[in-house]
């Protein structure tokens, strides 16, 4: 993305294929057409599901299964795969498989993608929808014991549930050894355990000190967030929400996601001024995200509260403080609109952008000091080269995106592959390190920072010199939006871990009638297993700190 | 060194007496407390040093490391530099329940997490505070229409202090705890009453609908906590 010549190595152009060639490809699986806003549709039927998706794969390229939305029509269920090609996200296609409303069974895709494991138990789980050849087909976010499925048309909020509390299982007993005598050993961490950032419970099985199986057990954090955003109204009801689901200041690079896909289907043209300011106040979230995921990775693998953990925290205040005079708040900031932002730049202009400058030339140093401390530390190099390695065609097959990907070498953006904003016009680069390891994570995102960093500047140059009359902070929008009836889209931004989407479809009024988060920190967690088996305990506690995830995405 | 220094030498000639004189005295209120109305326990524990012990209590907390969702990133703002909880004695977080006084609740509690932080509060020693921090923990918050979604702490466990806001600034955090400490000073904790959800053993429960669809997957000694979510505010 520069505005020099093009780099030598420009990769060629992705092979590219028209919605004819598609059909024809898929055959007489296909049985039916659709138009989503982002891609071709292809319905097709519910027992081709693998072969369908391994030729899409194989033939045409599309190695991304980026999402899986389930809902629920008057006359049947649905499923839609939403692929990509990690190589030209662009590229999209949507595969729609219908599924009979008395018995709603369709094939399962985790032959295919892996990741498909837990998108498709999170469907069952909240719309009910059975699929075929599942491996592990049981609820993901609510208690095993929950009745009915709560995203249905059917389910009955008042009714009463029951939830079990049982007892950590006993590792000293008998029936908790692994099977055929192996002298395994069973442990728990969490759901409220330091290391485990957030709620979430780790069902690991020890073979001596090494980890022989390691289970992720979520949804102590699942506030429903898909049902209250379909119960808001697109103008002004859904934006408070998408602050909450990364909530690690990363507010206004969520609230980018519903801004894009809701603008997109409601064709709302976002006035260039607007697009810079989001840009800079998203950029500074990144920075303050990665900042925390900096300490509390180095909390995890030095344990070491009084440094390192208290200079992130450090930095990030000040991050905090430019985004608090830009939005008024200091973490759920619903600064965004449809079609802008909600304010200009706070006045006066000088001093904000004095402030942010200090910022930014403070900068260097800081992560001079981050290297000291942390990257160039033999011991922390000791416990993270080489370990939770995670190869990127594993990577690819579980869907990873962001940093974690970048950090197995995949150059994966959205920022740059499938632009938007101001990003295109700007001057940054896009990080990637092949090490895979946890120590490459690590400095991808310390490396990000800089890049960050490199875009604010970038925009408050641009913001300086903006003419006084063409600052126009919002578009017109109507009062009340009521896209067409049946539209549907699916939308990603680069969020502060990777891709982060939002499915919508619209039934005429002016609230969606479906929402669906793809959120990337559920299927950059779903690599865990991959990472932690064969490794020591301290080692899956690194790789979960370099996986960075955040509970509140990971459950939505 | 010890061998310089004069043994410690206490006058104990009057103990007996003083503390038979305090027990004698049994209208005047001095050694009455807030927190002994409350238990209503015998003179014979509390003495001048309760209300000692209450001001040690209040200026040396020991925090759970406790977090749920984004009240918690605050919460570790608070605790970390510009904000820093420690100078009011509040800042050790102690990552284990038996070995902390007071658990900040910074966050959304859902139907799965509600048992856990329940027995999580269950393992701290007594005496032990509550500060509820945020709107989720007061109502459920923004999310009080979700169908998983408990509709605040206190249908759980006691509560202190509530810390309104979404998320509270670490100010306002400061203030609560500030608050609290105050209220533990002078004796003074919320009362343990019955919560709407509590922990029970599945064999309890009415024999309803839902309890017989349940009961070939759940042993009847296993702990259950039941929700009425109609009932919920
Ligand atoms: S009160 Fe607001 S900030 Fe706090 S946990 Fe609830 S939603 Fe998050």
């Amino acid at each position: 993305m520069s505005l020099e010549e093009p780099e030598p190595d420009v990769p060629a152009p992705v092979e590219e294929q028209s919605p004819d060639e598609l059909a024809e490809l898929l055959g007489d699986h296909v049985i039916g057409r659709e138009e989503h806003l982002n891609a071709p549709g292809y319905v097709i039927r519910p027992d081709a599901v693998q072969d369908v998706l391994s030729t899409l794969k194989e033939e045409a390229g599309y190695d991304h299964l980026s999402c899986v939305t389930a809902q629920e029509y008057e006359d049947r269920y649905e499923s839609i795969y939403h692929l990509k090609k990690f190589d030209d996200p662009t590229q999209e296609v949507s595969v729609v498989v219908p599924a009979d409303r008395e018995n709603p069974v369709s094939e399962s895709a985790e032959p295919v993608f892996r990741t498909a494991d837990w998108h498709e138990r999170e469907a069952y789980d909240l719309v009910g929808i059975d699929y075929d050849d599942h491996p592990d087909l049981r609820r993901i976010l609510l208690p095993e014991s929950w009745q009915g499925h709560p995203l249905a048309e059917d389910y009955d909020q008042d009714r009463p549930q029951i939830v079990p509390l049982r007892e950590n299982a006993n590792p000293l007993q008998e029936d908790h050894r692994g099977e055929d005598d192996t002298d395994t050993m069973f442990l728990n961490i969490g759901p409220h355990h330091p290391a485990t950032h957030g709620v979430l419970h780790l069902k690991t099985t020890l073979d001596g000190e090494q980890v022989a199986d390691v289970e992720s057990d979520i949804g102590y954090l699942h506030r429903c967030e898909e049902q209250i955003c379909q119960n808001g109204t697109y103008r002004h009801q859904i934006m408070p929400y998408p602050d909450r689901w990364d909530y690690i200041s990363a507010g206004l690079l969520n609230e980018w996601a519903y801004a894009r896909a809701a603008e997109d289907m409601a064709d709302i043209e976002v006035p260039e001024y607007a697009q810079v300011i989001r840009t800079m106040g998203a950029e500074l979230c990144r920075i303050a995200a990665h900042m925390l995921a900096v300490g509390t990775f180095a909390l995890d693998v030095y344990g070491d509260f009084t440094a390192i953990f208290m200079y992130a925290i450090r930095d990030r205040e000040k991050a905090q403080n430019i985004l608090e005079d830009l939005t008024g708040q200091r973490l759920m900031f619903n600064y965004f609109r449809l079609g802008g932002v909600v304010w200009d730049l706070p006045e006066p202009r000088e001093e904000f952008f004095e402030k942010t400058r200090d910022f930014l030339e403070d900068l260097p140093e800081a992560l001079e000091e981050y290297h000291d401390l942390i990257s160039g530390n033999e011991i922390l190099q000791m416990r993270t080269i080489d370990t939770g390695v995670l190869p990127p065609e594993v990577a690819k097959s579980y869907g990873a995106t962001g940093p974690v990907a970048r950090g197995s070498g995949i150059d994966y953006d959205l920022r740059r592959d499938d632009p938007y904003g101001y990003y295109d016009e700007l001057d940054w680069d896009v990080v990637t390190e092949d090490g895979c390891d946890n120590y490459s994570r690590l400095l991808v995102r310390l490396r990000e920072v800089e890049e960050s960093a490199k875009i604010i500047e970038q925009c408050i140059d641009l913001l300086e010199d903006w003419p006084e009359e063409d600052r126009t902070i919002q578009a017109n929008v109507p009062r009340t939006l009521k896209p067409d009836d049946d539209t549907e889209i699916y939308r990603a931004v680069e969020g502060a871990k990777g891709e982060l989407g939002i499915y919508m479809r619209s039934d005429g009024t002016d609230k969606p009638a479906r929402f669906k988060i793809r959120s990337p920190c559920f299927s950059n967690l779903q690599t865990l297993p991959e990472m932690a088996e064969g490794e020591y305990v301290p080692d899956l506690v690194a790789a979960l700190g370099s996986l960075d995830i955040v509970l509140g995405e990971v459950d939505r | 060194m010890s061998s310089d220094n004069r043994p410690f030498v206490t006058d104990d000639s009057q103990v007996l007496t003083d503390t038979r004189d305090a027990r004698m005295t049994g209208e005047d209120n001095r050694f009455n407390s807030k927190l002994r109305e409350a238990f209503g326990s015998s003179p014979f524990i509390l003495t001048k040093f309760d209300k000692f012990m209450n001001w040690v209590r209040g200026s040396s907390m020991f925090m759970l490391q406790f977090g749920i969702a984004c009240c918690s990133i605050e919460m570790m703002h608070t605790y970390a530099v510009k904000h820093d909880l420690d100078r009011f004695g509040a800042g050790v977080p102690r990552a284990s329940p038996r070995q902390a006084d007071v658990i900040i609740v910074p966050g959304t509690i859902v139907s799965k997490f509600a048992p856990r932080m329940k027995r999580v509060y269950d393992q701290m020693p007594e005496p032990k505070f509550v500060i509820g921090m945020g709107s989720c923990t007061i109502s459920g918050g923004p999310f009080q229409e979700g169908y998983n979604v408990v509709k605040g702490a206190e249908e759980v466990i006691p509560v202190d202090i509530h810390v309104p806001g979404c998320p509270p600034r670490p100010e306002a955090l400061v203030y609560g705890v500030a608050k609290l400490q105050e209220r533990i000073a002078n004796g003074e904790s919320s009362p343990v009453t019955v919560k709407p959800y509590e922990l029970e053993q599945f064999g309890d429960l009415d024999r309803d609908e839902i309890v017989d669809q349940l009961a070939r997957e759940i042993d009847e000694e296993d702990l259950v906590m039941r929700y009425n979510w109609a009932d919920s505010p």
